[in-house]
């Protein structure tokens, strides 16, 4: 991004002479914007550090071996059992939802960058992909409930149905992250590409996409870990199940956030450690996912 | 992804060279084609998403007529299906988050880009990400855990104190219930502040340094300076990154349905509960059969249709001055 210089420092000149003109008043009011701005990220930040000492704090007492492998108990109301199916639910629907949405996400954004940067179909797609972001979660939802599981298709609950559902809400955050970093690689590479004589495709398959590929990687971890922590596409989608269940294509599963949304809303205090113990766990997954995000795109700006 | 080849290297010359033959024109046809058909899946799954919502749903709507938005009453036990209850929650909650949210967000992006110094700067970017990055599930059940005790005591002492006043009475005045409008509200604020902050931070970086340098050379304090040279220049901008906000607001689901309190009133006290086209949505819809089925995908349409104008709005006021284009997030 462009360097701005935080307005100069005491060695300006100019902010001294500045500084020794500006009238009480106006430096009230000055020094209340600053205030609202610092006081600003202070008060975003008390959310922040309450929910995770909160989850921390409920959570890492739940944690055990037996907790993260064992299957759901049938009844919620007592202590016991693990999540297991939770977790290898949450990581086999968003993987399938990823294979499926960062493909046709890089196709995509390859074509609205290499192909089509000018013209009225690239811009629509650009414009309804963005528009795409804004469809609610629970809308995504009902739509592959309506099309797939039940009155559509009737394929009936399944681990599939859920990946769909969020991979159509991964699909436009791909799109337009994937565009933003082919838009980075220098034009430069391209033409020296194409002065060698090499077709557009050999240019984006092996020039433009190697260049691109830390940020690529970087913003399908983003949108992978956004996918994880989704529970609204899922709740009509994969139906429930108390134990692993790893095929996606067949049977019903479950997940983290729908085992906590399930668990929550009991009023038993053992459902809620394990809601709980869900919370950290998916936190943790979702953490890793935005972690490795931004240690992949801090080597691809040092290297840029 | 696999597909990717590996970083070009020293051999990319001959390798490029020589495939010029007339086989390579019909694999770009082809590559290109398919990267015509995935851009064109997004209008595809769109259209669709629309089609198919408003045949499921016809049976409702044909069943209740326009009062389907007019109508306060929701009943299934004898199939009438009116969502002004839920539709006046969604924007109440919308507009209280909205309310919270930016003050808050404009501040945090102006930090970033106008008051922290460089390494300061990227942490706290850094930070607002990991809000984001908390699941609505989450914040949904630590809200519910909190619910009783204190949110409810503090609203309890808000409504004891501006609860006397005669206007501020009947937004804030008594009795009070933990899972309210106000509760929903604040949360859906927490998660909409990064999404309105790094967009914001984004329409902010776009102000050329000369103008901001021009300002405080005739010497006008940072203050001053945002005001002359900053805001004007990125009004729409920002507009656009509040409406966005707007929109996800309105469609989040899972935080919401956890903290409203499920109840059917239209009221102008943010501390009471109601219910919101999502939460309705999705606390009903998997036991839902038939026609109350029908009403609550009706319910995704209306949604669906008021968060598609809100953002092709936002879209469009942004791409104006075209600098969100490209944020995804």
């Amino acid at each position: 991004m462009t360097a701005i210089d935080a307005t100069a420092g005491s060695r300006d000149p100019a902010a001294w002479i500045h500084e020794r003109a500006v009238t009480p008043g106006r430096r009230f009011t000055n020094g209340l914007a600053n205030a609202w701005m610092v006081g600003s990220v202070l008060v975003a930040l008390v959310p922040l550090v309450v929910i995770i000492v909160y989850v921390l704090s409920k959570g890492a007492g739940v944690i055990s071996w037996s907790f993260l492998t064992k299957n759901l108990p049938i009844v919620t109301q007592f202590e016991g059992g693990g999540i297991a199916p939770a977790i290898v639910g949450t990581l086999v629907i968003t993987a399938t939802a990823a294979l499926m949405a960062i493909p046709l996400g890089l196709l995509a954004a390859v074509y609205l960058n290499e192909y089509g940067r000018r013209g009225r179909i690239p811009s629509v797609v650009r414009f309804m992909s963005d528009v795409m972001t804004g469809v609610p979660s629970i809308v995504m939802g009902l739509f592959i409930a309506t099309i797939w599981v039940s009155s559509g298709m009737h394929f009936g609950y399944s681990g599939l149905a859920g990946s769909l559902a969020l991979a159509c809400l991964m699909l436009p955050i791909v799109i337009r992250s994937c565009e933003e970093m082919l838009r980075l690689v220098p034009d430069d590479l391209r033409q020296a590409s194409d002065a060698l004589g090499a077709r557009r495709w050999r240019t984006v398959t092996k020039v433009v996409l190697p260049a691109a590929l830390p940020g690529i990687v970087s913003g399908a971890m983003l949108a992978i870990a956004r996918a994880a922590g989704e529970t609204a596409p899922l709740l009509f989608t994969i139906g429930v199940t108390k134990t692993i269940n790893s095929n996606p294509l067949h049977g019903t599963n479950t997940t983290l956030s729908q085992e906590i949304w399930f668990n929550a809303q009991t009023p038993f205090s053992a459902a809620h450690d394990r809601a709980w113990g869900c919370a950290l766990t998916l936190i943790a997954i979702v953490f890793v996912c935005t972690v490795v995000a931004r240690i992949v795109s801090n080597r691809f700006a040092t290297r840029a | 992804m696999t597909a990717l080849a590996p970083a070009p290297d020293a051999d990319l010359g001959a390798d490029l060279g020589a495939n010029r033959n007339a086989g390579d024109v019909w694999v770009d046809r082809l590559f290109r084609a398919i990267t015509l058909v995935a851009g064109l899946l997004v209008l595809a799954i769109l259209a669709l998403i629309a089609y198919t919502a408003i045949t499921k749903a016809w049976p409702a709507f044909r069943h209740q007529g326009p009062s389907f938005v007019f109508s306060r009453t929701w009943d299934p036990n004898v199939n009438h299906f009116g969502a002004l209850d839920f539709i006046y929650g969604t924007m109440l909650t919308a507009a209280i988050a909205v309310g919270i949210a930016v003050p808050l967000s404009l501040g945090i992006a102006l930090f970033i880009t106008e008051l922290a110094p460089t390494r300061v700067r990227s942490g706290v970017t850094y930070v607002i990400d990991l809000l984001a990055a908390i699941p609505s599930v989450v914040y949904g059940f630590w809200a519910l855990a909190i619910l009783t005790s204190p949110a409810a005591n503090v609203y309890q002492h808000i409504a004891d104190t501006l609860g006397r006043l005669p206007l501020l009475s009947s937004f804030f005045g008594g009795p009070v219930v933990g899972a309210s409008f106000m509760t929903a509200g604040l949360i859906l604020a927490v998660m909409i502040v990064p999404i309105i902050t790094s967009l914001s931070r984004e329409v902010l970086l776009t102000v050329s340094q000369d103008d901001k340098n021009a300002a405080l050379a005739m010497g006008a304090t940072r203050w001053e300076t945002l005001r002359v040279a900053v805001f004007p220049r990125v009004r729409s901008g920002l507009i656009g990154a509040v409406m966005l906000g707007l929109g996800r607001a309105m469609g989040e689901t899972i935080a919401v349905a956890l903290v409203i309190g499920s109840s059917h009133q239209i009221t102008s006290h943010v501390f009471r509960s109601g219910d919101t086209m999502a939460s309705v949505i999705a606390h009903n819809f998997p036991e839902a059969v038939d026609l109350p089925k029908a009403a609550l995908i009706g319910l995704g349409v209306v949604l669906f249709v008021i968060t598609i104008i809100v953002n092709v709005i936002a879209r469009a006021i942004a791409n104006r001055s075209s600098v969100l284009r490209g944020s995804a997030r």
